[in-house]
């Protein structure tokens, strides 16, 4: 109803199915329009939240500088963080930072295709800032109860026009991150009782 | 063509009793229009009322909404340009701010508040504070996401005997802080009585160049993946949130020469962490009275419980 412009929501998604959104679109023919990629639960996405593990980060710019961070899930799956001049903040972030550190990124996906073809899913940080574990264990839990609900409108039988487009555009088991939900919850499960096991 | 007929009869009704149209006569005007020369339908209807209300001497103020309008909550308004009748207080009444008006200020009722505004040529009785009327016949407006109410010719005032007591609209919102915008941390705003306003390079929008006064606010987002809500830290919830005093966000800006990096510590403080807050409503922001930092350890068996029994 209100003319003002809305703000993109941060999805929350883990690595298995972001490093798998390969396919981007449009809502309109305007330049400026915003770009999705489509997550393969059936939800576009413009923006991103990420809180994960800090594992590395490396200058892999030629003439300028330009970071990369490899950011892990709690299954061990890689989110890409690439930041240049045009993030000033984040590239200083990353600069400044030493792995291995808990970080949260918000951030928007972008796509690039390799001289191979394939399609490779990376994330152009907005912020990214130094958190501590709760907030990551936080960011799971929440994580997963998004990929599960998605993974819910999915299966049912109103599907709406991003899950009618994940099943025209991807050929991939929504089953691989219902699993990725799970392992990641039993991790914080797992933490927790090692914790309480140890006096 | 059945949504044709329906807006034909929309209008029909709001001439029936100046007028002897009808709906047929309506429904071919804007027939015209929207089918053979492709005029969106608003914009037909514009037209096609236009033109019966030249026919009949009227202005659009005249209009109404042809009777029967509904009576309507605070919080419930969330589309411009509709008639409405509402019972509200006039809690506060501001300063006109041009000869247009003839009385600006807050009305509001159980559900939340929401600003009016009473043109001067309308010829309204006065609306004194603290006093509680039945308004019928106001439009709703609405301005960067927010609503507001006005009264015209046509509006009819009655003042009521009880009392209202005046919901605050207060809500409570969590999710991850995930944006601090413009305008955040050390800012400095117009000193000129009454004003407030933040100034940009030194400037007030309203008063020029002055010498202004430090504050501390934070104009943030929170994102629970989804929804987003705007918020605003005033500085007593700035300082509870970062740590950070306005008079040692004062020596942080000194030392740099530069308020800028205020907020970038602020940023580095808070941005991507989770949070609670509750707090009034205002226009499309929620106003920060209460703030808990999300930061005792979660419980993954409830949510483990549940993702295996999918």
């Amino acid at each position: 109803m209100s003319s003002t412009p809305t703000r993109e929501v941060a999805r929350r998604v883990f690595a298995r199915e972001f490093n798998d959104a390969t396919y981007t679109f449009k809502e309109s023919d305007d330049e400026r329009a915003p770009v999705y990629v489509l997550l393969p639960t059936g939800a576009r996405a413009n923006r991103i939240f990420v809180v994960g593990t800090l594992t590395e980060t490396e200058d892999v710019g030629e003439d300028s500088e330009y970071w990369q961070g490899r950011i892990v899930d709690p299954n061990g799956d890689t989110f890409f963080v690439y930041a240049g001049q045009y993030q000033p903040d984040a590239a200083a972030t990353l600069r400044e930072l030493e792995p291995p550190a808990y970080v949260s990124v918000v951030g928007k996906p972008r796509t690039y295709e390799t001289d191979e073809g394939d399609v490779n899913v990376s994330v152009r940080p907005e912020s990214i800032t130094s958190v501590d574990e709760t907030t990551r264990d936080r960011w799971v839990v929440e994580t997963a109860e998004r990929t599960l609900e998605r993974i819910k409108r999915f299966e049912s039988d109103t599907a709406d026009e991003y899950v009618e487009m994940a099943g025209e555009q991807y050929d991939l088991p929504v089953e691989n991150y219902r699993r990725a939900a799970l392992e990641a919850l039993e991790s914080l499960e797992d933490e927790e009782t090692a914790a309480e096991a140890s006096p | 063509m059945t949504d044709l007929r329906t807006h034909a009869e929309e209008i029909h009704e709001q001439f029936s009793d100046q007028l002897e149209i009808d709906v047929e006569d309506v429904e071919s005007r804007l027939d015209t229009l929207v089918n053979e020369y492709k005029v969106p339908l608003e914009e037909a209807r514009r037209s096609v009322t236009n033109g019966y209300l030249d026919e009949a001497g009227m202005e659009r103020d005249d209009l109404g909404g042809g009777g029967g309008n509904e009576h309507v909550e605070l919080a419930d308004i969330d589309t411009a340009e509709q008639w409405v009748d509402v019972t509200a207080k006039v809690v506060d009444l501001w300063e006109p701010r041009s000869d247009s008006i003839a009385q600006v200020g807050l009305l509001g009722d159980e559900s939340g508040t929401i600003k009016f505004t009473k043109w001067a040529k309308s010829d309204l009785p006065e609306l004194e504070e603290e006093h509680v009327y039945d308004l019928g016949n106001v439009v709703t407006d609405e301005y960067q996401g927010n609503y507001s109410v006005k009264l015209n010719r046509t509006t009819t005032i009655e003042e009521v005997e009880e009392d209202i007591e005046v919901g605050d609209d207060t809500r409570t919102v969590e999710g991850a802080l995930v944006d601090i915008q413009n305008g955040s941390g050390l800012i400095k705003r117009c000193p000129e009585e009454g004003c407030t306003r933040v100034l940009q390079n030194g400037r007030c929008s309203e008063h020029g160049e002055v010498d202004g006064e430090f504050d501390l606010r934070i104009k943030g987002v929170l994102d629970d993946g989804n929804e987003v809500q705007e918020i605003i830290f005033d500085q007593e919830a700035t300082e509870e949130l970062t740590g950070i005093e306005l008079e040692e966000a004062k020596d942080m800006a000194m030392d740099a020469l530069d308020t800028t990096v205020v907020a970038d510590e602020m940023r580095a403080a808070t941005l991507g962490r989770y949070y609670r807050v509750t707090g009034p409503t205002l226009g499309r922001y929620v106003l920060v009275n209460d703030l808990e930092i999300l930061d005792e350890p979660v419980d993954a068996e409830q949510a483990l419980i549940k993702a295996r029994s999918i």
